[in-house]
């Protein structure tokens, strides 16, 4: 390699190594850079009967965890489906489209849609701004998108009461213009927007650094402006990272708790999401309420970890185009 | 000059890329940037593309200033390394890509696509994408979508270095022809001195960030300004102090020395030998069949020489005691190189100057 | 000379709106924190994580914490090791079940796992005949956590397996050793960082964990509170410097959780540069 690529691919080099030495993040963070696990093929072990760890050890091995996939995660969604369905369909739908139910469910898309669209055009600036130029504090940035998995949920919203609420020091200018956050829509999707903030940004800036920046290049030096190099060369090649970010970003922002409770007040039919209505009907002893929430709340689940694996297996049909 | 550097010098951090470069091409010549790697030749080539800035110096393309011109105004075609074609679009999008930007009509486009597939000979694979490309078919469309635009320079890095040997040599007569056809001002970076002998026009060479000459590839061959030249292009033995050396006991004095495999004779000690007292005792360390000759390594003062001995002479085994005669070598002090011929032949023994 | 002139268009749009979002999103408010901290002092400090009650909520969000990352670090170790060097019906299905806990809301979880584990519930009533209760105690605590952080082990040990070289295990068979022995002397030093860096993620996300834990956990003082439920309580009582006293504790803990998941994964990738 001769001085000059040396020169500018450092810098992508350098921002890989930075996405995963400080992949620190968290939750997410190590999860999100594996998720592609089932997308490599793995080779079928194919090996002689008395090379093998023995074929009781294997059974033994497949079973147990059989057992405690069920037992972990089956039987807990189980639970639910039998203690929302158990009644028959006819509690379930009344409890489904009860009117703060409906509240809850809109006011959860709302927010949902909100942070993850804001988190996705945060994540695509990011992404470009750290792996297609080289500035001054690039590791620091990197800590800082990883932060909120650091952080716990509770602090998440701890933060915006301590910034926006009644004695939080701008306070005085949201009175002044008259704008209400915590307690309120904007500080639902404020606390879920940060705890959220890394799954995009994080998904994609290993992809892009690690695929190195010559085609933007080639598309630059013919003349091509900002948006016609980012939406015809860069988006083909992310589209997929990108569609994966934005589902597993989904689902957290979906089911956010802890801070969207801290911020919420819990004002019954106006800052109440689908997560913190399981709490209130859980907490009111309602039988089959809180189960029918979350059962809806299941099914979304399970659909986005529907879309997840479609996705991954779309991405993996591409990766042909892919091949240098 | 239509393309020229002037003192130009770009550090990546404390890495000194490269130094006070300065050099020019005429228009329509074919020049290479010749050197190993890390010799900053690739970004001198990126430079005057405009993907890297330099730190000092000035640019001029055709008279023009181009520091501080976005790298798409300065009408050049560009042939990464790995073709950098766009992997998601079709052959066709990737050749009309530059003519897209410039806003070029839509049956416009169509007609100089169609136009450059069928010079580099791809008509009917235009709807194909790069990863169901050769890798020859490949550099040839990256060659086409650098071209589309009708840059006045074109620009190729490495261009055949993620080509097959086999292929490669194709490529480079093809490519050759083609410059040569559309009589297009090109520069391209390369490590392989026999691409550059076999490519170019003008060959700069760089090394550690330099450039130690600039030539025609024989000039550079018959006359290299630097030991560093001398060992790049041909297989030369780059010795240090030269007047141990039978018949050089009397020539000027100089840091080192470089002797090419033609400057050296080899006798069998039962070979009439022409010039008696002007040979060196040596003995074979090393025999490689070459296919038109026999190249042959042999120990002189302590020195492994190298040199070509035809098959029609009787075969030499490792550890035969030989003759060795040196009819010249190439001197080089700090300021300038010399042609110096072995005293006892001729009466060149001063030495006359070359290059620099 | 323009030193700025840069060879790739956006960088203003992106740098700006990148700079802008985080300042917004994560600086100001993690700000506040600060300077409530600063105004709530050191001794204002220590007075709150010496108080009894959260001194107690801290021990329990440790041990269960810890408790559940150990149990994890077995539990994935085992389904990455089937799901990577088995073939059998029903992987597929496995492998994606195994992220579901990432995908199911925290308080689904919660209610769920409540409701499987009291005395009436399908696995609380016979643990019930046999004494053993679980919704209600730190023992549920450590259910919840056990779910939630699930998948960090498997999904950080997964690919590693899939890299580890068959014949590491062939070489040490042909050497004539046991397979209980390939696994703690060949593959578990093979795995180890990974296996650590998974342990601590399940570690620092169990110590934040507030959804799923608070329906389990039956939130008693000094038995079943955790930490971040304490932050809660504080702040429904206005009490925000005692919350962010305690917040700042337990962020702490976070950011050398996270400094050491930082150190290891530097070791993995120097360890994986020199196979």
């Amino acid at each position: 390699m001769s001085a000059a690529t040396t020169g500018s691919k450092a810098v992508f080099e350098a921002a890989a190594l930075e996405a995963t030495s400080l992949a620190a993040g968290g939750p997410a963070a190590t999860v999100l850079k594996t998720p592609a696990a089932p997308l490599f093929s793995r080779p079928r072990p194919n090996r002689p009967a008395y090379m093998d760890e023995g074929r009781l050890l294997r059974r033994g091995l497949i079973a147990a965890s059989f057992l405690f996939v069920f037992v972990a995660i089956i039987l807990p969604l189980a639970a639910v489906l039998s203690r929302a369905f158990g009644h028959g369909w006819g509690p379930f739908w009344a409890a489904a489209t009860d009117l703060f139910t409906v509240r809850a469910l809109k006011l959860t898309l709302l927010t949902t849609v909100s942070a993850v669209a804001a988190n996705t055009l945060f994540g695509l600036a990011a992404a470009w701004a750290l792996t297609r130029f080289n500035f001054r504090g690039q590791g620091l940035l990197i800590t800082l998108i990883d932060l909120p998995f650091a952080v716990s949920p509770v602090i998440a919203g701890l933060i915006f009461i301590l910034t926006f609420g009644r004695l939080g020091w701008l306070h005085p200018l949201l009175t002044a213009w008259d704008v209400k956050i915590v307690f309120a829509t904007p500080g639902l999707v404020l606390a879920t927007i940060f705890v959220t903030l890394p799954f995009v940004a994080r998904e994609l800036i290993p992809v892009l650094a690690a695929r190195g920046a010559d085609e933007e290049q080639a598309a630059a030096l013919m003349g091509a402006g900002f948006f016609r190099v980012f939406f015809e060369v860069t988006l083909p090649h992310i589209r997929w990272a990108l569609l994966y970010s934005v589902i597993l970003c989904a689902a957290r922002a979906m089911g956010e708790f802890g801070a969207v409770s801290v911020v919420s007040g819990h004002l019954r039919g106006k800052t109440i999401t689908l997560p913190l209505h399981i709490e209130i009907l859980y907490n009111e002893h309602k039988i089959t309420e809180p189960f029918a929430v979350a059962a809806i709340l299941v099914f979304s689940s399970l659909l986005i970890l529907l879309a997840r694996n479609i996705v991954e297996t779309v991405a993996k049909k591409e990766r042909y185009l892919d091949v240098r | 000059m239509y393309v020229e550097l002037n003192n130009v010098s770009k550090n990546f951090g404390h890495f000194q890329a490269v130094r006070n470069v300065s050099f020019g091409l005429e228009k329509g010549v074919l020049g290479a940037l010749l050197g190993p790697s890390g010799s900053g030749k690739t970004t001198i080539l990126r430079m005057i593309a405009g993907l890297e800035n330099p730190d000092s110096g000035d640019i001029f393309l055709d008279q023009l200033r181009v520091n501080d011109i976005e790298p798409s105004r300065r009408g050049l075609g560009f042939v990464f390394q790995n073709y950098a074609l766009f992997r998601y679009m079709t052959v066709f999008d990737n050749i009309a890509f530059g003519l897209k930007t410039q806003k070029v009509p839509r049956d416009q486009i169509r007609q100089r696509v169609e136009e450059l597939t069928a010079l580099i000979g791809m008509e009917g694979l235009e709807s194909r994408y790069p990863a169901q490309l050769s890798g020859g078919q490949r550099q040839r469309v990256a060659f086409a979508r650098a071209l589309a635009p009708n840059p006045r320079i074109l620009l190729l890095d490495e261009p055949f270095a993620a080509i097959d040997a086999k292929v490669r040599r194709e490529l480079r007569s093809w490519l050759r022809g083609m410059i040569s056809q559309l009589k297009i001002t090109s520069i391209f970076v390369t490590h392989d001195q026999a691409e550059a002998i076999e490519v170019a026009d003008q060959i700069i060479v760089a090394n550690l960030g330099r450039v130690e000459q600039a030539g025609t590839p024989l000039e550079l061959y018959r006359s290299p300004a630097t030991p560093f030249v001398a060992r790049f292009l041909g297989d030369s033995t780059v010795i240090g102090d030269y007047r141990v050396l039978a018949g050089f006991e009397n020539a000027p004095e100089g840091a080192e020395c470089a002797i090419r495999p033609e400057f050296i004779r080899i006798y069998d000690l039962q070979e009439p030998i022409q010039y008696e007292n002007s040979v060196e005792d040596g003995e074979v360390v090393s025999l490689a069949f070459r296919g038109d000759s026999i190249e042959t390594g042999v120990n002189v003062r302590g020195f492994v020489l190298t040199a070509f001995r035809s098959l029609e002479k009787r075969p030499l085994a490792v550890g035969q005691k030989v003759k060795v005669l040196i009819y010249r070598l190439y001197a080089f002090d700090r300021e300038q190189a010399l042609l110096i011929g072995n005293n006892r032949l001729d009466d060149v023994a001063d030495g006359y100057r070359i290059g620099i | 000379m323009s030193r700025n002139r840069r060879a790739l268009p956006g960088f203003g749009l992106s740098f700006g709106v990148t700079m802008s979002y985080v300042g917004f999103i994560v600086l100001i408010p993690m700000f506040s924190l600060t300077l409530q901290a600063v105004d709530v002092g050191f001794g204002g400090f220590w007075r709150t994580v010496t108080d009894p009650r959260i001194l107690a909520s801290c021990k329990v969000s440790l041990q269960c914490s810890l408790a559940a990352a150990l149990i994890n670090s077995v539990f994935g170790t085992m389904l990455a090791w089937v799901l990577v060097r088995y073939r059998f019906p029903g992987r597929r299905l496995i492998d994606s079940l195994v992220e579901l806990p990432f995908a199911l809301p925290t308080a689904v979880a919660g209610i769920a796992l409540t409701a499987l584990t009291v005395d009436k519930g399908w696995i609380g009533g016979p643990l019930a005949t046999l004494g053993l209760r679980v919704a209600y105690t730190r023992l549920g605590i450590v259910v919840a956590l056990v779910f939630i952080t699930l998948p960090f082990v498997v999904r950080a040990v997964q690919p590693v397996l899939e890299q580890l070289p068959k014949d590491y295990e062939e070489a040490g068979r042909l050497l004539g050793a046991k397979p209980g022995r390939i696994f703690l002397r060949v593959i578990l030093p093979e795995i180890k960082l990974a296996l650590l860096t998974g342990f601590s993620l399940a570690f620092a996300r169990g110590l934040g964990e507030y959804g799923s834990v608070i329906f389990i956990a039956g939130n008693k003082p000094y038995q079943t509170e955790t930490a971040p439920l304490m932050i809660v309580t504080r702040l429904e009582e206005f009490l925000y410097g005692e919350a962010t006293a305690l917040a700042v504790a337990l962020l702490a803990v976070s950011f050398i959780m996270m400094f050491f998941i930082n150190r290891l994964q530097i070791r993995a990738a120097a360890f994986a540069g020199e196979r």
